[in-house]
């Protein structure tokens, strides 16, 4: 099974740098058009708002692909990724139980910056806790975790509601807005907090890199080549966590975008080396995001759509991945 | 990795407690007693204070909240969860995959933008036109995932359902789009989730049309079974193989497509009630079809108690108490069949 899934091997041989270099090119196009076309009123005012929606989206990019990445490299195959596990729904029910535990008018009054703190740090907890439980149980079955891991994705979606039905209905409302996050609500004021854990997540897997394009050759040739696994697993999840609770509390979930542009990506530099795939990765994920959000928002002025056009891509491209994995 | 079974997909099913009488009785009798028990029970249970005691005296008011709501509401929660577990359990035997239900191949979602379409071209009123253009859909639906799951031969069954799952989740996705642009999003989202609390008299009565749908299920029973073992084998015992999968596919589609409609949907019903009842009884369909009807009617009624009385006097819809229910037994459901399978 795993080297069905284990991408098959790069057979083009590419020079990654230049691939970077044009993705880089284009994303940088995206950004430019996002920021400086189609402005109407106030050039100052528009720079101000956009700025923030293309950083958001920028850090949203980063931490999706860099979280993917790294956990198709922990999990060995390229099916799996925290969206498709229900990662995502996770950190939405943990930010659903933080508001039942300490009262939604409680938190009104609270720095938001405080409470996501608390949140990723639950997250981070709840994560090690379930997935090692999960990994050790099933690890050599992959369609078992990965139909657990979507079962999992809606038990969470299904606890969310539930719990944010126990909330008092009339301060559930008001609140929601503020609670949750959309591509167009943004939470600004978390901005700067989740550019410093994501500085902060990089920082703490730079020296992991190497050691994950071992682990990236399976567990027994990990081991056997003197890496630590079940470290450098543990740590690689504990950046997942905080990375998919970063752009979750930005933007909300997407589940799909991590699968599209870590596969992606791997195809377009075609190596496996962490130092390479993950900025390919993070291009291709700005490039979608910021480009896919200018061409929908501004030339078809379709608002809101660009999380389903994802979904709808992304689950498609999943469809394929599964069919392609059955007939071999 | 278990090793792939020589035809495809046969295998997955493994009979469990041969045919002969072995259900066991008790059970079977049992059942029914509780069921009405707790139906009558949950009669009066509710925001307004219904009691027997008022009922016999005959005040007005109280006769007018139990056959205006009460009433109809019971009869919605038992024929839907009877209506989708049954079809959940043919929908396993015909694809011989105990993780196929019309929650995991797509039918609901197909379901849900056969409504958005019927709301669209025909307006939110007619409620027997939403329902043709729904059943319309899923038929659809449910025919291009068989194709599918025909043209590709998964040799593991948990691909299965995650295809299915997936498929589901394009066709959501197209419906959502719909919905945003055309803002029906707040529309969409009553028919996502099952709420029995909308169910008054004079608004849920084509809810009926499941008891013919069941009947003819009932009917076939023995033909599921045998074309449930293969094509050819169907072929040789003198079963129309492809007419006896059409007539499985459209109780399906009907059933799901009149309870999306009526109630909404109500998520895993149909996968984890025929596996928790075939697991405990065996895999005889004419003999398990009335139990899991039954079954599935207790367990959509225990949802819909819950949810009446947690967060009293609010409620919270069937949908959202199934989906956490239903995920838990599904996730355990996964993790023991690989268990057993190594």
């Amino acid at each position: 099974m795993s080297q069905v899934l284990a991408a098959p091997p790069a057979t083009r041989r590419r020079n990654p740098a230049r691939v970077l270099v044009v993705l880089g090119v284009v994303a940088a196009l995206a950004v430019c058009a996002y920021l400086f076309l189609f402005v109407t009123g106030s050039w100052d005012f528009a720079m101000k708002i956009r700025s923030r929606q293309v950083l958001s989206m920028v850090l949203v990019g980063y931490a999706t692909a860099f979280a993917a990445v790294i956990f198709q490299t922990v999990t060995n195959n390229r099916i799996l990724t925290p969206g498709v596990m229900g990662f995502d729904s996770l950190f939405m029910l943990l930010q659903t139980l933080v508001v039942f535990l300490f009262g939604a008018s409680a938190l009104a009054t609270l720095d938001p910056r405080l409470k996501f703190g608390v949140e990723v740090l639950a997250m981070v907890a709840f994560a090690l806790v379930l997935f090692r439980w999960l990994f050790d149980r099933g690890s050599r079955d992959l369609y078992v975790l990965v139909l657990v891991g979507i079962v999992l994705g809606a038990l969470f979606g299904g606890l969310s509601s539930l719990v944010s039905r126990l909330i008092d209905p009339n301060d559930f409302m008001t609140l929601q807005d503020v609670l949750f996050a959309s591509f167009n609500n943004v939470q600004v004021d978390l901005l700067a907090v989740s550019a410093l854990l994501v500085v902060a997540a990089t920082a703490f897997s730079v020296p992991l890199l190497r050691q994950l394009d071992v682990v990236a050759l399976g567990r027994e040739h990990a081991v056997g080549l003197g890496v630590d696994h079940r470290r450098v697993v543990t740590r690689a999840l504990i950046v997942v966590a905080v990375l998919v609770s970063v752009s979750t509390a930005l933007v909300g979930p997407i589940t799909f975008l991590g699968l599209l542009v870590a596969n992606l990506a791997r195809e377009l530099v075609g190596t496996f080396r962490h130092r390479w795939t993950v900025p390919a990765a993070t291009l291709v994920a700005i490039v979608a995001l910021v480009g896919g959000q200018f061409v929908l928002a501004r030339l078809l002025d379709y608002n809101s759509s660009l999380i389903v056009v994802v979904n709808f891509v992304g689950g498609i491209y999943f469809i394929s991945l599964l069919v392609r994995g059955a007939r071999l | 990795m278990s090793a792939p079974v020589t035809t495809g997909r046969a295998g997955d099913r493994t009979p469990r407690a041969a045919a002969g009488p072995a259900v066991r009785l008790r059970p079977v009798l049992l059942g029914p007693v509780l069921l009405a028990v707790a139906a009558f029970a949950s009669l009066f249970v509710g925001v307004a204070d219904v009691t027997p005691a008022d009922l016999l005296r005959g005040d007005t008011a109280t006769l007018e909240v139990f056959f205006v709501s009460r009433v109809p509401r019971l009869i919605a929660i038992l024929l839907a969860g009877a209506a989708l577990s049954v079809s959940g359990l043919i929908m396993q035997h015909l694809t011989r995959n105990r993780f196929v239900a019309p929650d995991t191949a797509g039918t609901v979602e197909w379901a849900l933008l056969g409504i958005l379409v019927a709301t669209l071209f025909l307006g939110g009123q007619s409620v027997l036109g939403k329902m043709l253009v729904a059943v319309a859909f899923s038929l659809v639906g449910t025919f291009l995932f068989l194709r599918l799951l025909r043209r590709v031969r998964f040799t593991d069954m948990i691909v299965v359902p995650l295809v299915g799952l997936m498929f589901g989740g394009v066709v959501m996705a197209v419906t959502t789009f719909f919905a945003y642009r055309l803002e029906l999003m707040q529309a969409l989202n009553t028919w996502t989730s099952g709420d029995f609390s909308g169910i008054l008299r004079g608004r849920y009565e084509i809810i009926w049309v499941v008891v013919a749908v069941m009947a003819v299920a009932y009917l076939y029973a023995d033909r599921f079974t045998v074309a449930g073992l293969g094509e050819g084998f169907a072929k040789n015992l003198g079963v129309p193989y492809q007419l006896v999968i059409n007539i499985g596919m459209v109780v399906v589609a009907v059933t799901t497509a009149v309870v999306t409609v009526v109630v909404g949907a109500i998520p895993f019903l149909g996968l984890v009630v025929p596996n928790l009842v075939t697991m405990a009884l065996g895999d005889n369909l004419r003999r398990v079809l009335p139990i899991t009807a039954l079954a599935g009617a207790g367990f959509v009624l225990a949802c819909d108690v819950v949810g009446r009385v947690i967060r009293y006097p609010y409620e919270i819809p069937v949908g959202t108490v199934a989906s956490v229910v239903g995920a838990v037994v599904f996730i355990a459901l996964i993790l023991r069949t690989r268990r057993g399978a190594r």
